[in-house]
This record gives C-alpha cells, sequence and structure tokens, in this order.
C-alpha cells in the first residue's frame, strides 16, 4: 500500500477546521449507559481536580437528585446562580446562559446535555446553550445517556419500552472533543437501584421496574460500549488520513431515503443516518408527493414536514418532490443526485393482493442498478393504514360550486335533447357514446364532484329516455347494466385523472411561478443601486412568495447595524437586540429556528462571500408555512441574494473611490514632474551661464570673476534647495517606488562620498564596512542620497579636519546598522530627535546654508525601506546617525559563477 | 598639418542651456551645429557628419532614446544625454539603447568639458591599431597573454571578473549599465541578476583598487551602472 499524497484540498480544509477549533471551547462528555452510572459523580470529580490545579472553574447547573455523595462533591465549587423564570404561575428555576457568557469562566459544568429549556429561553435545547459557550471560548462539561442520542434513541426505546423525548443530536456527540465512558456492570447498578440511589425523573414505578431488567441493562451497556468505540473508530480514521497512511476513499456510495405519510418516517430517518454515517457517506432524504396524497389532514403533513426537518438537522439533504409514480420520481431523484442506495420502508404485508408488488420490489425491478434496503416497522403486526379522523372525508373531495353541478346537469340536458330526435336515426349504442361525451365533458370542465353526478344524470337519462322500456327506470335488457357501469366507471375515472392532472399543474405553476419571482427579483436585484431600491425589490418579492412583510438592517463600515431601511408601505417593529446576535453569529434566529423561537419575526443575517452584510426580518401572515424546507431554501436564496446586491453595491463604490484616489495622484504626480522641469531649466541655464562668463574673449576681470563664480554657487545651491523640496513633496505624498536591488553597501559609500566632491576635501574620511557584510535589498539612489545626506551634515557641522568615517554592522539577525559619525562638537543634547522634523535646524539661524529638510527626507526614505534612522551623542564625543536595512534573503550567487559566454578563452 | 576641427552637435530645446554648451565647445576649439528637435537633430546628424553629439532627453518632439536608436542604425559617434535628475530609468534606456554617457542637469562647464574630452580621446584611440596592452594607476593589463599586474606583482582574475574587466576596458569614460554588463558577460538570459555585476564588480574593485570603498577607477553610477575611468 503505497503512501498517497494527501488530497491538498482536504489538508487545508483540516487546517482551517484546527484553526477554528483551537478558538473555541473544549467539550467533554461524560457518557452512561443509563441513569444512575454515576455520570454526575465522576464529572464533578474531574472537575474538582481541575480546581484543585487552578483552573477557574463554576458549576453552571448539576443535577443531584438529593443524592448526598454528589452533593458532597459540590463544596468548594463555585456555583453560578439559577436563572428563575416564571411559567404559568410557578417559579421555575433554569441555567443562566447569559451569566455564563459574563462570567466567562475557564471552565462550566453543565448537566444533562439533553435537558430542553424552559419556553422563553434564548435556545430550546440545553446542547444549543453549550454550543453558545463553547463558541465564546469556555469549556464545557456535559453528561449524556445512550437513550438520548438523536439516532439511538429508537433503539433504546424498543429495547427497554421507555422512550425518552429529549435528545442530543449525534453530530453534537461526535464533534465533542473527549468523550469519557462511566462505565458501571449491570449488577452494581440494580445493587444501587435497590439502595434508592438511582433517580429516573417523569416515569412510573412500574416502568422503573421494566427498565432495570439484567437483560436491558446488558444491552444498554452494549450500546453504549459501542458507540464510544464507534468514536474512537472514526478519530483513527480520521488520523490515518491526515497521516496519509491509507489511500483516501475516491467512490462514495451515496444513501438516499424515502418517507411516506405514514408512522415510521423518523424510523427510516433514523436508519439511514445510521447507515450513512457508518459509511461516512452524504445522504438525501426525499418526500413524494403524488396526487393520492393531497387529501392528507393537516397532521400527517406536519408529521413529513417534521420528519423532513429532523433530517435535515441530523445532516441530510432533503427535497420533497412530486410526480405522478412514487417508483418513478425515486428513481430519478436517485439517477439525477448519483445516488446508488435507496432506503425505504417495508410495506405493510397485504396478503389479499398478491399481485401487490412493493415499492422496494418494483423499485428494484425498474433500476436494477441500485441497491435497495428495507427498514422494518416499529409494530410486529401489520397494521391497517387507519384513516386520520381528519382525513378529507370522500363527501369532501365531491364538493363543488352548485354552479359546477348546475353546469353539468346542463350538459346531461343538451345531451339528451340533442339525441332524443336521433333515435330513430342511431343504434342505441351510439347514443350511448354521446352521452359518454357528455359525461366526459364535465369531468374535464367541473371537476370531480359534478362529474359523478353528471354519470349518474346521463345513466338515468338515457335510462329514462332511450332504453326500452322507455319512460321508465326499469330495465328490460341486463346488458344495459354494463352499459351504465361503463359510463359510470369512465365519468369517475376521467374526472379522477382530470383532477388529478390539474393538482400536478398547479404543483408546476406554482414552483414555476416562484421560480419566476426568483429570477426576476435578481434580475431587477443586480441593477440595484442603492439600498433603498433593494429594500423595495425585496418587499414586492417577500409579499408575493412568502406573504410577509420585511425589514432590512444593512450593517455599515465599523459592522455596526443601522436603522432599518425605509420600504414604502412600512415594515414591522424589530428587536434589535435579536437582530445584533443573528448578525454577530451569522444564524437565524427568531421563529422556526433554535434560538428565541418564540418571536414573531424571523431574523435571517445576509451574508455575502466576503462579509455578512445586514439582517433581513420577516413578518410572515401564515408563520406555519416557512416552515417547511421547500420555503426555507427558498429563504436562504432570497437573503444570499439580497447580501451580494449589498455587497455589490460596496464595491462600486470602492472601485468609485479608488478612481478618484488614482486620478489624484496622478494629477499629482504630473504637476510634481512639471514643476520639477521648470524649475531645473533655468537653474541650469544660470550656472551654465555663469560658467560661460569665464569663457569669454577677453576673459574677465578678478572682480567680475568672482562675481560670476558667487552667482554659479548660489545658483547650485538653489538647486539643492528645490531638490529637497521636490522629494520631501514626492516622499510624503508617498509616491514614491523604490527601485530595490540586492547590492554591495560599499558601491552606494563610494559613489556617496564621491557625488559630494570637494565639499569634503576638508575633512578625513574613513570607510570601515566588515568583510562579510551580506548583499541588501534597497533602492540605490535613495540611500546614498541618505548617505549624502549624512556626509554633508557631518561635513557642515565639524570643524575642518575632523575625522568622519562611516561603518556597518550585522547587529541582530534580522537587520543591518550603518552608521556616519564624526569627531566634531556632537548635537545639542535633548535634540536628538527633534532634528529629524521639517525645517529644524541644529542650531537656529545657522550660517550655514540648507534649509533643514535633509534629515526628513533620510528619514522618510529609511520609512519607505522598512528601516529607520536614529541620531546620538558618541560617548567619546562626536554625532552619530544610524540607520538600520531589513537583511532579508540574499540571492545565490553560486549560479553566477558557472560557464561565461564561450570563446572567452580564445578572446583577446 | 593640424586635424580639421571636431564637430559636435547640440540638440536641446531651450536656447539658454544650447548658448553656454556652444560657448563651452568653442572655447575649446569643437566646431558646434545646433538642432532643437529630434527631427532637426537627424537631419543634422546625417548632413554634418559630427563626431559627438550632445542629447537633451526632454525634447519636444519626441523621446531622445528614438533619436538614439536613429543614430546608432548608422553611425557609432559617442553620444553624451543631458538628463534631468530624478530619472534613472531615462538614462539608464538612453545608456541601454547606445548612449555613452550622461550629464545630470544641471551641470557645470567644467564637467561637461571632461566628459566630452573623454569621449573624444575614446573615439581617437579606437582609430589606431588596437594595443594590447592597457595601463591605468599602477595596473597592467597585456590584453594578449590575459595577464593582470598590479603594481608589478601578478593578479590572479577568475574567468568571470577578467572578462568583466575586458568589458570595461573596451567603454573607456563611457557608462555601461547592468543590463549592458550581464549581456556581455553571462549572456542575454541573465539580464534581471543584476546582483551578479555588483558582486563581481565588488570583487574586482578589491582586487584591483587602492582603496576600494573610494574607488579612483571603476567608479559606481547608482540606480544606472558603472563607470571606467582611466
Amino acid at each position: 500500500m503505497a503512501n498517497q499524497r494527501p488530497n491538498p484540498d482536504e489538508l487545508l480544509s483540516r487546517i482551517k477546521e484546527d484553526e477554528a477549533r483551537a478558538a473555541r471551547g473544549k467539550l467533554k462528555i461524560f457518557f452512561g449507559a443509563s441513569a444512575g452510572v454515576g455520570k454526575t459523580y465522576a464529572m464533578l470529580s474531574t472537575a474538582r481536580q481541575q480546581a484543585k490545579q487552578g483552573v477557574d472553574v463554576v458549576v453552571g447547573v448539576a443535577e443531584t437528585h438529593g443524592r448526598k455523595e454528589t452533593e458532597a462533591l459540590l463544596e468548594g465549587l463555585q456555583r453560578l446562580p439559577l436563572r428563575e423564570v416564571r411559567h404559568r404561575g410557578r417559579l421555575l428555576t433554569e441555567f443562566d446562559l447569559d451569566g455564563a457568557l459574563a462570567r466567562k469562566p475557564a471552565l462550566i459544568l453543565v448537566d444533562e446535555l439533553a435537558h430542553s429549556n424552559i419556553t422563553g429561553s434564548r435556545h430550546p435545547k440545553r446542547w444549543q446553550d453549550v454550543d453558545e459557550l463553547l463558541a465564546a471560548g469556555i469549556d464545557v462539561y456535559s453528561t449524556v445517556n445512550v437513550q438520548h442520542l438523536e439516532t439511538l434513541n429508537d433503539v433504546v426505546g424498543g429495547i427497554t419500552g421507555i422512550r425518552v423525548w429529549e435528545t442530543v443530536p449525534d453530530h453534537v456527540f461526535d464533534a465533542a472533543d473527549e468523550v469519557v465512558l462511566v462505565d458501571l456492570p449491570p449488577d452494581e447498578l440494580l445493587q444501587r437501584l435497590k439502595e434508592g440511589k438511582v433517580y429516573m425523573p417523569h416515569q412510573a414505578e412500574r416502568a422503573i421496574q421494566n427498565f432495570f431488567r439484567k437483560g436491558n441493562l446488558i444491552a444498554l451497556r452494549e450500546l453504549a460500549l459501542r458507540r464510544t468505540a464507534d468514536r474512537v473508530d472514526s478519530q483513527m480514521l480520521k488520523y490515518r488520513r491526515d497521516q496519509a497512511v491509507t489511500p483516501v476513499w475516491q467512490t462514495r456510495e451515496s444513501l438516499l431515503a424515502c418517507i411516506g405519510p405514514g408512522e415510521g418516517g423518523d424510523r427510516i430517518v433514523r436508519s439511514a443516518a445510521r447507515i450513512a454515517a457508518k459509511l461516512d457517506v452524504p445522504w438525501h432524504v426525499i418526500h413524494v408527493e403524488t396526487p393520492a396524497l393531497r387529501g392528507l389532514s393537516d397532521s400527517r403533513r406536519k408529521l413529513v414536514v417534521r420528519n423532513l426537518k429532523l433530517a435535515a438537522d441530523t445532516g441530510a439533504e432533503t427535497a420533497s418532490i412530486s410526480g405522478a409514480d412514487v417508483v418513478e420520481a425515486i428513481i430519478t431523484y436517485a439517477r439525477s443526485h448519483n445516488l446508488s442506495k435507496v432506503l425505504v420502508g417495508r410495506d405493510h404485508a397485504r396478503s389479499w393482493r398478491p399481485w401487490y408488488r412493493s415499492v422496494a420490489d418494483r423499485i428494484g425491478k425498474q433500476a436494477a442498478d441500485l441497491d435497495v434496503i428495507q427498514v422494518a416497522r416499529e409494530e410486529a403486526r401489520p397494521e391497517k393504514e387507519r384513516a386520520e379522523p381528519t382525513d378529507r372525508p370522500l363527501l369532501d373531495r365531491l364538493k363543488a360550486p352548485w354552479q359546477s353541478f348546475a353546469k353539468s346537469a346542463a350538459f346531461c340536458a343538451a345531451a339528451t335533447l340533442i339525441a332524443l330526435p336521433l333515435r330513430g336515426v342511431f343504434d342505441l349504442t351510439n347514443i350511448a357514446m354521446l352521452f359518454l361525451m357528455a359525461v366526459v365533458a364535465a369531468a374535464v370542465r367541473y371537476g370531480f364532484g359534478p362529474a359523478v353526478a353528471a354519470s349518474f344524470l346521463n345513466v338515468a337519462a338515457f335510462d329514462f329516455f332511450f332504453v326500452p322500456p322507455r319512460f321508465s327506470f326499469a330495465v328490460s335488457d341486463a346488458q344495459y347494466l354494463l352499459t351504465f357501469s361503463v359510463m359510470l366507471g369512465a365519468g369517475i375515472f376521467t374526472a379522477k385523472l382530470t383532477a388529478d392532472l390539474k393538482f400536478q399543474a398547479r404543483s408546476a405553476t406554482s414552483r414555476e411561478q416562484r421560480v419566476r419571482a426568483l429570477y426576476e427579483m435578481s434580475r431587477d436585484l443586480s441593477a440595484a443601486l442603492m439600498p433603498e431600491q433593494i429594500a423595495e425589490i425585496c418587499q414586492r418579492f417577500a409579499e408575493t412568495v412568502f406573504g410577509a412583510r420585511i425589514a432590512i438592517l444593512l450593517a455599515g463600515e465599523n459592522d455596526r447595524l443601522h436603522q432599518p431601511l425605509e420600504i414604502p408601505g412600512g415594515s414591522p417593529a424589530v428587536d434589535m437586540g435579536i437582530c445584533h446576535w443573528a448578525f454577530e453569529h451569522g444564524a437565524e434566529a427568531g421563529f422556526g429556528t433554535d434560538t428565541l423561537p418564540g418571536s414573531p419575526l424571523l431574523y435571517v443575517p445576509l451574508q455575502a462571500p466576503m462579509r455578512t452584510r445586514g439582517v433581513l426580518a420577516l413578518e410572515p401572515r401564515h408563520p406555519r408555512r416557512l416552515l417547511a424546507p421547500e420555503q426555507r431554501r427558498l429563504l436562504d436564496t432570497f437573503a444570499r441574494l439580497i447580501a451580494i446586491a449589498v455587497e455589490r453595491m460596496h464595491y462600486v463604490d470602492v472601485a468609485q473611490k479608488t478612481t478618484v484616489q488614482m486620478e489624484s495622484e496622478r494629477l499629482r504626480n504630473s504637476l510634481l514632474s512639471a514643476i520639477s522641469h521648470d524649475l531645473r531649466t533655468p537653474l541650469t541655464a544660470l550656472t551654465g551661464l555663469a560658467d560661460s562668463l569665464f569663457l569669454t574673449q577677453p576673459p574677465p576681470a578678478p572682480q567680475q570673476a568672482e562675481i560670476a563664480a558667487s552667482m554659479r554657487e548660489e545658483a547650485l545651491r538653489m538647486n539643492a534647495l528645490v531638490n529637497n523640496l521636490l522629494d520631501m513633496a514626492r516622499l510624503q505624498a508617498g509616491a514614491v517606488t523604490l527601485n530595490r536591488q540586492w547590492q554591495l553597501l560599499e558601491e552606494v559609500v563610494g559613489s556617496a562620498i564621491k557625488s559630494l566632491g570637494g565639499n569634503l576635501a576638508k575633512h578625513h574620511i574613513a570607510v570601515r564596512l566588515p568583510e562579510d557584510l551580506p548583499l541588501l535589498e534597497f533602492d540605490a539612489v535613495l540611500i546614498e542620497r541618505v548617505l549624502a545626506n549624512l556626509l554633508d551634515n557631518a561635513a557642515k557641522y565639524t570643524p575642518a579636519g575632523s575625522h568622519i568615517s562611516i561603518g556597518a554592522a550585522a547587529a541582530r539577525r534580522d537587520t543591518v546598522e550603518v552608521w556616519v559619525e564624526d569627531d566634531g562638537p556632537g548635537l545639542p543634547a535633548g535634540r536628538e530627535e527633534e532634528i529629524f522634523k521639517k525645517f529644524e535646524r541644529g542650531q537656529k539661524e545657522s550660517p550655514l546654508p540648507g534649509v533643514g529638510l535633509g534629515l526628513t527626507i533620510c528619514r522618510a526614505i529609511m520609512a519607505a525601506h522598512g528601516g529607520a534612522i536614529r541620531a546620538e551623542n558618541r560617548p567619546e564625543g562626536g554625532a552619530r546617525f544610524v540607520f538600520t536595512l531589513p537583511r532579508g534573503t540574499p540571492p545565490s550567487i553560486a549560479a553566477a559563477e558557472e560557464h561565461p559566454l564561450a570563446g572567452d578563452a580564445l578572446r583577446d | 598639418m593640424t586635424d580639421p576641427a571636431p564637430t559636435v552637435i547640440v540638440i536641446e530645446d531651450e536656447p539658454k542651456i544650447r548658448r553656454f554648451v556652444r560657448m563651452s565647445l568653442e572655447s575649446e576649439g569643437f566646431q558646434v551645429f545646433e538642432a532643437d528637435s529630434v527631427r532637426r537633430g537627424l537631419i543634422e546628424a546625417g548632413t554634418r557628419k559630427p563626431d559627438l553629439a550632445v542629447l537633451d532627453l526632454g525634447l519636444p518632439d519626441g523621446e531622445g532614446v528614438d533619436f538614439i536608436r536613429d543614430l546608432r542604425a548608422w553611425s557609432d559617434i559617442p553620444v553624451i544625454v543631458l538628463s534631468a535628475r530624478t530619472s534613472e530609468s531615462e538614462k539608464v534606456a538612453a545608456l541601454d539603447a547606445g548612449a555613452d554617457d550622461y550629464l545630470v542637469k544641471p551641470f557645470g562647464t567644467a564637467e561637461l568639458m571632461a566628459r566630452v574630452r573623454a569621449q573624444m580621446r575614446r573615439h581617437a584611440r579606437v582609430g589606431k591599431d588596437g594595443t594590447n596592452v592597457c595601463e591605468f594607476g599602477n595596473i597592467r593589463v597585456d590584453l594578449a597573454r590575459r595577464a593582470v599586474q598590479r603594481g608589478g606583482e601578478p593578479v590572479h582574475l577568475t574567468p568571470i571578473e577578467y572578462r568583466l574587466l575586458t568589458c570595461l576596458l573596451a567603454n573607456p569614460d563611457s557608462v555601461l549599465t547592468h543590463r549592458q554588463l550581464l549581456k556581455q558577460v553571462w549572456g542575454p538570459s541573465h539580464d534581471e541578476d543584476s546582483h551578479y555585476v555588483r558582486v563581481f564588480m565588488g570583487h574586482l574593485r578589491k582586487k584591483l583598487e587602492e582603496d576600494p570603498s573610494q574607488p579612483r577607477h571603476i567608479l559606481t553610477e547608482a540606480g544606472v551602472g558603472y563607470r571606467f575611468v582611466l
């Protein structure tokens, strides 16, 4: 098995995961097979040890159930006071999440992870509170029983006969950083039960006796052990994948589970979750809505929605699709999403219909390439499909406005009237066709009820007016009974067919409408330029599709939410607290979510690819409608489109500002160059012409020569000033682009000395650079200027004959220091920093030329290089100016030695 | 027998600068022709057949670089460019295109004449039979035997250092850009590695100069290249 290189994308996501995890608190779960094994005790013991080591431990909530040993452990630990809530006239206590967040301990103990919070709390479940604590960086210890795990809930219920309704999603358990299995052999547990040390709330005495049978306990223990082992296994797999010890599977067999309106839907979802977790593949859950299911009662439909939500929460992709045939719809979906395993519930045995093929069989027959898994029903006995009391009764489906009945009756009358004169011409069978037509017409136009009525009416009319004996309802020839039944049957079938078609057409139309509304909204949004336009477009869309009023809050530059945008037609009042929460956490809040579900509004953060741009608040008129997964998906798309539009607006703004900035910079640069040119030309002329005075014939008199020399000098001086000013202007505007190259300091020192020429004639210059000074990266012209400035200053401010020396050293690992020092009078004490300021000079009003910009320019140049410059007085007298350059990594020159161009040996 | 007076063309659009350049040159015995634009400059160069050109880089009707390229297509007379102070790239471009030296404005007569004379000397030297021995300071280079001596003592140069030296010797008193040196010594694929040149030039300086940090012959022109002074 060769080592394969790990997938770089996976590794990157793993690194990101690790980073995110490092900022998060650590969750340690004390896991047990049942109540009474001692989880709280274990948790408190471990916490006490941590407290002894000096960790800041706080008890958030701990259920001791009056057990003395457990209560003894609580002593000495800080307890967070519980929150008191008045609920239905009673005073109840609950874990105080905000208090814990404010206190921010290093470690907090939160017992019973599966607990459901009292209504009015921020989150409905305690594990969501714990999630928030972890996100804030607080470590948490908690306890969970094996029956509280979502996917094992029904299994444990089946074993013990007690079904617990408080559950913890498996992903919370799997994502915990540490799981400690608190194990107790069943005999010991039974002993504790006898001693009255086991406490199980909300359960009858008899149920508890049933629960604590040895067989049950053994099974539960095994379940707990196995689940912990699974966790270890998956951790090991992850570890191996990180180390790339085994190749990562490339082929994935994904799972599709189908639920119907029956009772076993949640069981199917849980089985699918377990199988998908074992295979580590993505899984989908779908519900096929056939026309037959239209008549579902509200409660059944809610069950389906709830099961789909359960699936979505456990990590599946869900969809609700409509189709004529369940099997076909399932196969199409499976094929289009590349899912190779299909999970369906086992159909009831219908022994009285031997030709009945179950859904599983039909799938297998039509798609031989898909695996089909049947999930068993909970009850062993076959269950008749109980018609729910509120299923739409048959009579309901026959209902229609009375005008339709009247009109279909008119059809019958018309048919009769047409047929009567034709009695002699046509055979009775053909006249029957006419009546058939009328029935079909009524079915197509007026629906099921009128069609059935029309069928009966037609049969009656046919019998009365045409079948011998005429004008009576008796039937002489029994074969007409066949005619009657066929007509009836045809009518009913057609009615049913058209009703089904109409239903499908309606659902297709409504889907098309939704998509079109989405298209129109995105089209309008892409043209919007102002926030108010966006708000107005969104209001229109929300009204049409969700039947809701909206409020939009956008975030400003500093990530603070502004007031809601003005929307014509008004917007609902929003709770700013919830808005801020949704914005900061990037998660939905309010109605139908896990946070503050009591609020009448739904708050959705607007998350754009770069940042969260604001919050959208919806006030739906029919809140229940928003719970369907389809609607939530639509809402999600809606929010994202808005966020992208807002982000686009922001960047248009940024682009405009940048363009303006670039323009003004260009303008400034061209101005500077123009000034530069305009000033230098006359200066050149002046210098040159002053020089030319010496070349005139006859040569000038000594006095004139002197004047000419002075003129020249002054022109050069002015030139120096102009240079300084322009350089300062350019450096200040940040318009200097460095031409950094790797070079030897020695070279620049040499050229700086040369450039000063005669100015340094009266001084002794010594250059002492270390032999092994590495190559440094800098702009030669600028650093030459710095050195020239420093040397010039040294020459100006020290008496003739002084020594000026230049040195350098690789002082620290990442910088190199270069200094220019002299043995002159040194700097005035206390002014070492001030001389770098603009227009500052060593002594005020000095006779020496210069305007005081030299050192400022040096500092600006060093800053641009990422270095620094400072001045100090030498202990042995004299001034010392030091500047530093970053070292970087010089390029190697080994390659430079190899083959110069050929032919060298023979060249001259 | 007197040599005919050498001719110089001055291409500069500012009349006063032209004036003093002309005065300086004429005082040394040169014959000067003037032009104030690239076009006129090319015409004058073609018709007067000068021995040297002084070119301003900021001409109104075109880039000085274009003039140099056009001129170099049919003539190899020395070209000295006059440039503003802060445009190293301009200078480098001009030198790469074929100019030999440059002067930074404002400049004085003395500098101008020094450069002009140096260029004329080189020109004259090339006209004679190429000698195989070159001497400057206390260095003696025998090109035929590839031997270098300093103060009588032999100096060992690596092949690259020697090649660099010969480049410099071939262009005395002219400015060579890093790029030109790279191309001539290392080949055209290396024209971005200017640190090579610097490092080896440093070696050369150490071996040949009295005070490598204050060199007298191998001079650095910051941001542009090197100048070899005899």
